[in-house]
């Protein structure tokens, strides 16, 4: 801590370049923190995905539906315990850019289904008892001011008109990776108001008893509804999510090849800086020497400079990385969860502090093996 | 005392035997050092005179660790230091020995304070403390009222008064001054000479000082001359013992 006063002097001798280093460093790790944000958010579903659930559809694709009568034919198969349904109504708030997921569904049993999302029992009961009524995720409802008994109109585009629901319920997530922009309405409404599609759902969830025969039920399932005119698809929550997400392209991949392009970007800046401060400050360092600094402790002030730098960088980085995604979802609901949690802020500051060492360490070493007598000849 | 033909005394601080130093300038070989003896006792103040090129700044880097000798030894108050490993002879360095150098060699992103505070850095010392003792060596050489400003605010002369205050300050075994007026004025340098000849006078230190200036060297006990690798005694002052 002693030297602490000398390192921060060192950083004020060339303000600018130190300002545009630390900047460099932060504009690279707040973009890492909005890629890792969109990854996660793309990936979140994978994320939460329950264990014990499969999640079953028209073998076609997800867009066709099933009939209704399934759901009766799903619980018969040996270790389902709870099936639900539910299905996509695609409608806007008041315009196209208000997005946001609406899902009719079986009320029933899609809460018992779902039990990761909280809703107090008060609440789901006189959504349940309301037949306009519906469930809104917390975000969705702060982000459009809604309460509980406001009635707001959805203007359906796949099913036409206006659709009025009543807020009987706000449900919050258990964590922060958890999807609090959906919209749940009562299946039976949408089934009796629509004109076309009656008698038909988007997909189902099944629960079963045990994890270890999700792939034994989700067999038995297509076995179960093969040959018939509407074939079924069953995979797990996690692989059906997985899929969801990969239909955009291999995320992870391309987030980690921005990654990588920046962080190398970042480790030429940020030695290039500091190859030229010890350049610059070669007699000094010999001065140093000459006074009786070791070459261990010319290497750790030259390493500690650099990481400094790169922490203070990657700090400003990532804090406002962590400010952007508070705003919220910046698409207006392509990415529902857009969270930077605290992992992904701590892998930001290791990666800064990788870049501090690694950027740091050629410079340092030159310093560290600086001869006395050489260094002072260039004063 | 000091003597130069190698003859052993009991009472040397500084003992210097049989030093060579040679340096390779492409295919040629150069003999800066030849051989050279040399006893400096305790609280001598010694001048090094010489053509630009003898070698007097090499015997300094040499007495003072900063350089290692092709062979011969340096012993320094019982310590041969030609056989230290570089960190013990950094540690060596640190405690031992007052640098001043022909261009001040101050850090100008620190304050005068700051500067005279490195060395005590390499010690144990409390801030309190640490403070303390910058205080007292600032005074000692006239700048107790500078203490905050930086190099670049301070005339030559004062930013060698920092400089001396920086090798005074951890009260080493000696003091080793590489050209200290050459960068100054008469008048600077006067004041730097008398402030040199106080810290031999007044507070016994020991003193080697290489310098071209024969006023300089006037003011030391001993004046030696760096000629062709070998030094020889010009003469002593009244006060050399």
């Amino acid at each position: 801590m002693k030297y602490l006063p000398f390192i921060l002097r060192n950083l004020k001798r060339k303000k600018t370049r130190t300002i545009l280093t630390i900047g460099s460093i932060a504009v690279a790790l707040f973009l890492f923190g909005l890629l890792v944000t969109i990854e996660t958010a793309l990936n979140a579903g994978v994320d939460v995905a329950g264990v014990d659930r499969l999640v079953v559809r028209n073998r076609i694709s997800l867009i066709q539906p099933l009939p209704l009568s399934y759901q009766q034919r799903l619980l018969q198969i040996p270790h389902v315990t709870r099936v639900t349904h539910a299905s996509w109504f695609g409608g806007v708030y008041q315009d196209e850019r208000n997005f946001f997921p609406q899902f009719a569904i079986d009320t029933n049993t899609y809460h018992d289904v779902f039990s990761e999302f909280l809703i107090p029992d008060d609440q789901w009961q006189a959504f349940v008892a309301d037949r306009e009524g519906a469930v809104a995720g917390r975000s969705l409802a702060e982000k459009y001011g809604w309460h509980i008994g406001d009635r707001i109109p959805i203007r359906g585009t796949i099913f036409q008109g206006t659709w009025e629901f009543n807020i009987r319920a706000i449900y919050d997530g258990t964590s922060g990776e958890a999807d609090e922009s959906q919209f749940w309405f009562h299946y039976d409404y949408l089934d009796e108001r629509r004109a076309w599609g009656e008698g038909l759902v988007g997909w189902y969830t099944v629960q079963v008893d045990d994890p270890d025969h999700a792939v034994e039920v989700a067999a038995a399932i297509d076995d179960r509804f093969a040959n018939s005119a509407w074939e079924t698809t069953t995979e797990t929550e996690k692989a059906f999510a997985a899929g969801f997400a990969k239909q955009i392209g291999n995320i992870r991949l391309i987030v980690l090849s921005i990654g990588a392009v920046v962080l190398f970007t970042l480790l030429l800046v940020t030695g290039s800086a500091m190859a030229t401060a010890v350049r610059e400050r070669v007699p000094e360092l010999g001065v140093l020497k000459t006074l009786g600094f070791r070459d261990g402790t010319v290497l750790g002030l030259v390493l500690a400079e650099s990481v400094l730098i790169a922490l203070v960088g990657g700090g400003i980085g990532v804090g406002l990385a962590k400010l952007f995604t508070l705003r919220g979802d910046p698409t207006g609901g392509m990415l529902p969860i857009f969270y930077l949690g605290p992992d992904e802020m701590a892998l930001g500051l290791g990666l800064a502090l990788a870049v501090g060492l690694l950027a740091g360490a050629i410079p340092a070493i030159t310093a560290m093996r600086l001869r006395i007598v050489d260094a002072l000849r260039r004063v | 005392m000091v003597r130069v033909d190698g003859s052993d005394s009991s009472k040397a601080l500084i003992r210097v035997r049989n030093l060579n130093k040679k340096y390779r300038r492409g295919a040629e070989t150069i003999d800066v050092l030849q051989g050279l003896d040399l006893d400096v006792d305790p609280g001598e103040f010694v001048a090094f005179m010489g053509p630009s090129g003898s070698g007097k700044t090499t015997l300094l880097n040499l007495l003072g660790g900063l350089d290692l000798p092709t062979s011969g030894s340096v012993t320094v108050a019982g310590d041969e230091i030609t056989n230290m490993s570089a960190p013990k002879l950094a540690a060596w360095r640190a405690r031992h020995v007052g640098f001043i150098f022909q261009m001040y060699n101050l850090i100008p992103v620190l304050t005068a304070a700051q500067n005279v505070e490195l060395p005590l850095l390499l010690t144990g010392l409390s801030k309190s403390r640490r403070r303390q003792q910058v205080e007292t060596a600032l005074t000692l050489v006239g700048l107790a009222d500078r203490t905050k400003h930086y190099p670049r605010q301070l005339s030559g002369g004062q930013e060698q008064r920092v400089a001396i205050a920086r090798a005074i300050v951890t009260d080493p075994t000696f003091l080793l001054a590489d050209e200290p007026t050459g960068d100054l004025d008469r008048g600077s340098a006067d004041e730097i000479l008398d402030l040199i000849s106080s810290l031999a006078r007044d507070y016994g230190k020991t003193i080697l000082m290489v310098t071209h200036d024969p006023r300089a060297a006037e003011r030391a006990d001993v004046e030696l001359h760096l000629e062709k690798g070998v030094l020889v005694e010009a003469g002593s002052s009244p006060v050399a013992s």
